[in-house]
């Protein structure tokens, strides 16, 4: 017994340093596994609060650049209005639009209080959670394309896996094709991303448009992602592509989260 | 012992951290992680239990911020643990002089080097964590260098600015 209070006693600070290195390990290991309750996250209510008022202070910096791109996004829109205008003034018409795909899905729009684009696995945080029911595993885009997934939510904040992760794994095809692959990232340079497990047989430009297809019940179909500008093509069939993306993931500001609203039947069909 | 002067020192290198060093993102990957600074300042007690605590805390805090999991934690925890050895070997000071111990009475080389060696484990240990593979590995190496002497040029610069004269 006296050997075993000596134990402690001598190793007291390992033993102590030890405990505190488990828990550590734990929070890590859970932060990157899908489908778990994480503890350690920003959207909690004290960085929220700090994130909120520092972006708060921020936003004015780029008014300039975010007005422009809603001034672009309202003229597509506009746009598009117009030409629906005139279809319903005229009779005859016709509509080459292979853009417009059956759609169950819902906007809300929100602000990003917080980005990160430099690390292995980068999130961000937005200014919208339980309450305005964003709920996790829900996309979120903007006008130029794909941000990332959701992943936490508390009451007032919700955490989103960028793209730029290396295991995100969102499902992408060659736009006005069906040949589909996955996304990843390899950490290098924020405006590129690779895309991986693509047959073959694919018709693969330098030029061409990547976007999401609507197999994830995540996304929606037809939102874009970038533009490829390199082929590698190896003997083994796994040609990796890699792809330019529209969005300046360094420069966001407002975004939209996707939310399904067949999700739930979807999903209980699946499993 | 545990004086609210280290929880406040704590709390704003914290905030430091988290709402501005986290952002300078230089040449889009390099961040000074300079919150370290507390492992390197708080003064030795013969009790190390507040100290390794307030390590824990901190380096959870970070965590929280930058929703890098416990990697923060993990990294801030070992140098807090093996800081009592280096300032052994650095400074060949006795248990019984540990009251009196202030890095400012020490010569700056001993300092540097305590202050760097402790700073590239830190950092070695994050990345790597935060990488959670060996993937890349070399341009995580050029990362630990390049952010390790960013945090060494701001610890240093920020401790002869706020050195108070006794």
């Amino acid at each position: 017994m006296q050997q075993i209070i000596y134990f402690f006693q001598k190793f007291k600070y390992f033993l102590f340093f030890l405990l505190l290195q488990i828990i550590a390990f734990y929070v890590t290991v859970n932060n990157l596994s899908y489908h778990k309750t994480k503890f350690v996250n920003s959207t909690s209510v004290v960085t929220g609060f700090f994130f909120e008022k520092s972006s708060n202070l921020s936003e004015y910096l780029n008014l300039r650049v975010e007005n422009k791109s809603l001034a672009e996004e309202n003229t597509r829109l506009k746009n598009l209005l117009s030409i629906q205008f005139l279809d319903t003034l005229h009779r005859e018409y016709s509509i080459i639009d292979s853009v417009k795909y059956f759609q169950k899905y819902s906007y809300t729009s929100a602000k990003i209080i917080k980005n990160e684009y430099s690390k292995s696995f980068n999130f961000l945080l937005i200014d919208k959670g339980l309450k305005d029911s964003v709920n996790t595993d829900m996309g979120v885009v903007n006008s130029k394309g794909v941000i990332g997934i959701t992943d936490a939510c508390s009451k007032n904040y919700t955490r989103v896996k960028s793209i730029l992760s290396y295991n995100n794994k969102i499902n992408a095809r060659l736009k006005n094709t069906n040949f589909f692959g996955s996304l990843t990232w390899n950490g290098k340079n924020y405006n590129t991303i690779q895309l991986e497990d693509i047959p073959r047989q694919a018709p693969l430009h330098v030029g061409d448009t990547i976007e999401t297809d609507g197999k994830s019940a995540i996304f929606p179909e037809g939102i874009p992602i970038g533009k490829i500008i390199n082929v590698n093509r190896n003997s083994t069939g796994n040609s990796i592509i890699d792809i330019k993306l529209f969005n300046d993931m360094s420069d966001l500001s407002y975004v939209y989260i996707v939310k399904n609203l067949h999700k739930l039947e979807i999903q209980s069909l699946e499993n | 012992m545990l004086s609210i002067k280290h929880v406040f020192s704590m709390i704003g290198l914290l905030l430091l951290q988290g709402l501005v060093l986290n952002n300078i993102n230089f040449l889009d990957v390099i961040n000074p992680y300079a919150y370290i600074a507390f492992v390197f300042f708080y003064p030795l007690h013969k009790n190390r239990f507040p100290f390794l605590i307030l390590s824990f805390l901190l380096g959870l805090g970070i965590d929280f911020f930058s929703d890098s999991g416990g990697v923060h934690t993990s990294s801030i925890l070992v140098i807090a643990y093996l800081r009592l050895s280096f300032v052994k070997l650095f400074f060949k000071e006795l248990e019984s002089d540990f009251t009196l111990f202030t890095l400012k009475a020490e010569p700056l080389n001993n300092v540097l080097a305590y202050i760097t060696t402790l700073t590239l484990i830190h950092h070695l240990i994050l990345f790597f964590l935060a990488n959670l593979s060996f993937q890349n590995w070399f341009t995580v190496v050029i990362n630990v260098f390049s952010s390790a002497l960013f945090t060494l040029v701001l610890v240093v610069s920020g401790s002869f600015i706020f050195r108070r004269e006794a």
